[in-house]
């Protein structure tokens, strides 16, 4: 039986997007594979989540224990390790998210089985499970197969695919936590919010957002010149960020925020994943950078192919001019 | 406080054209620039942060060729005391559950408190090796650590990064590995000292066989996945590319962008 098993994320109360979009790919491959798809939910009265799930069409399998308040890598280790002996799962899919990566690796060792992470497809040919993942900035594509296994384990990235729309209501089954009591060696202590700095990004009309392209802090009065001529406020990528040049709230991506201006500046960036995960929203979008081959134009309206410093005096000079 | 610290010697290709090999599994290197792991780099300075504010000492492990010995000795300039390269082909480096067996291989055996290494590596991307190697220690761990701080009674609070910057914070018994994630801190630059001093620490090159590791056990027999192919994605782009010279480029835009009602 090629039962595939989609662990379906969760935090303070709300479904995260990518348990979802699995459900985008999970569905075919559960078909091709022989099987059927189980979703299976972990948490502490999570009623309304299960129902919400469920309401994909599929299967829904929930664990609900005080003692899952909070994600712990080491309890949903336990949980998954018991399962996969359980249900015999053949492929077991979580999110390639800050749950996933914090636990997979390690139950892969545990039950010697094999792992690719980070997939953005799936590909079920003559009995072979094969997963597409990215290298190297994301400019080569690899195709990982499983070799014949009990289970195969896989992270999914956020962002991947697009979630379907709902459909009918599937069942949901209560299953025993194979956990009893608690694991003392990780203790959960608290969330701490992202940190509110003066401007929130997420409501800007206009963003120029730099990266690692800025090289240095010396280089910001250019942009902040075009800045102010385009009423736009600054933001940037992780780069420019873990560099200290932009402030932390400032930082567009996965791990930061996730922006929906009318304008987006793109000047010096790449363009990994994670930042166009935080920019899909915006409407309009200008690339400047260097490398051709850089993701960000996947993604632009406008592109310019360039040295950002050979292009932003200039630009900031014509725009003061057109707008008078 | 007993720490190892794991790098990798990794290209940069943010800026460079990747091409594929007439073997289809793997890229041409021979223009890139190599050099420490970003995320590494941040482990490397926790982990001398630590040795600053504990005291103890620190171990750099690699698995890399003998020109990565640059990056082995900057990470000895910043203050690491001693490190081990393993060098041998016969490691499946494309799976990150066999390169977690043998750092693992080349730490167990030894006392330790913490085990640092970056959360991600920017060449493939897994962000698993770290956790795995967790459980090849048989010993805790905490991944994708953006502040860390050393508590009494062996233990660490770590600061997990999640999505949307949210930060989850958990208390940890060491020894634990702990996963770093870029940002934790300001790396610094290697002193002048520092570098001078580097030369004279103890740098081991060693084999599996040196480590006790089987390399029946780590190599691509041993993988349960096959690296079959990589391919260059077609970039796939719906832009309006802006041609001319610099100035006509920004010109260009600058009346796009006031024309269109943008700005």
């Amino acid at each position: 039986m090629g039962n595939v098993l989609v662990l379906a994320e969760h935090r303070q109360g709300v479904l995260r997007d990518v348990s979802f979009e699995m459900l985008a790919v999970a569905p075919k491959l559960a078909a091709d594979m022989g099987g059927e798809l189980m979703v299976l939910l972990i948490g502490s009265g999570i009623d309304d989540l299960a129902q919400k799930i469920a309401g994909y069409g599929t299967k829904v399998m929930v664990i609900d224990d005080p003692l899952f308040e909070n994600f712990n890598a080491d309890k949903y280790q336990k949980v998954l390790s018991a399962l996969i002996d359980d249900l015999k799962p053949a492929l077991v899919m979580t999110g390639h998210t800050a749950q996933g990566v914090d636990f997979m690796p390690a139950l892969a060792v545990e039950k010697n089985l094999p792992l690719v992470a980070d997939v953005i497809g799936f590909d079920y040919v003559g009995g072979t499970l094969k997963a597409t993942r990215q290298l190297y900035s994301g400019k080569v594509n690899a195709t990982m197969a499983f070799k014949p296994a009990d289970t195969y384990l896989a992270t999914f990235r956020e962002g991947a695919v697009e979630a379907p729309e709902p459909s009918t209501a599937g069942a949901v089954e209560k299953l025993d936590s194979p956990l009893k009591e608690d694991l003392p060696y990780r203790k959960f202590i608290e969330y701490i919010e992202a940190e509110v700095g003066d401007v929130d990004i997420t409501q800007s009309d206009i963003l120029v957002s730099v990266g690692r392209g800025l090289k240095e802090d010396k280089n910001l009065p250019q942009i902040e010149e075009l800045a102010k001529a385009i009423k736009a406020d600054i933001a940037g990528s992780r780069a420019a960020t873990d560099a200290g040049w932009i402030p932390h709230d400032r930082q567009v991506g996965t791990s930061g925020k996730s922006v929906k201006p009318k304008l987006y500046i793109a000047m010096g960036i790449s363009g990994a994943f994670q930042h166009l995960a935080g920019m899909k929203g915006a409407k309009t979008v200008v690339a400047i950078n260097k490398d051709p081959e850089a993701p960000i134009f996947t993604v632009a309206d406008y592109a310019i192919v360039d040295d950002m410093f050979k292009i932003v005096p200039k630009l900031t000079e014509k725009l003061k001019e057109l707008k008078g | 406080m007993k720490t190892f610290v794991c790098i990798k010697y990794v290209p940069d290709t943010s800026e460079a054209e990747v091409k594929v090999n007439p073997d289809g599994v793997t890229v041409d290197s021979s223009r890139f620039s190599f050099d420490i792991n970003d995320a590494d780099n941040y482990a490397v300075e926790e982990s001398v942060l630590i040795k600053e504010a504990e005291e103890g000492e620190v171990t750099v492990v690699s698995i890399g060729p003998k020109q990565s010995d640059v990056m082995i000795r900057m990470a000895m300039a910043k203050g690491c005391d001693q490190a081990v390269r393993i060098e041998d082909d016969r490691i499946a480096g494309y799976d990150p559950l066999m390169v977690a067996k043998v750092l693992a291989g080349a730490i167990k055996g030894q006392e330790f408190d913490l085990v640092l290494t970056g959360c991600m590596a920017s060449d493939d991307w897994h962000m698993s090796t770290g956790v795995a190697m967790a459980e090849e220690l048989g010993v805790n761990h905490a991944s994708m650590v953006k502040k860390l701080e050393v508590l009494d009674g062996g233990k660490v609070k770590a600061y997990r990064e999640l999505e949307g910057g949210l930060m989850e914070v958990v208390e940890v018994e060491l020894p634990a590995v702990i996963t770093i994630q870029t940002g934790i801190n300001e790396p610094r630059y290697a002193p002048i000292r520092g570098i001078r001093e580097a030369q004279k620490k103890e740098l081991k090159v060693v084999s599996l066989d040196d480590i006790g590791v089987d390399p029946a056990a780590v190599g691509p027999d041993a993988s349960q996945v096959i690296l079959e192919a990589l391919s260059i994605p077609e970039v796939v782009s719906a832009a309006e590319f802006i041609e001319g010279e610099p100035d006509e480029k920004a010109a260009k835009l600058a009346s796009i962008l006031v024309k269109g009602g943008l700005v």
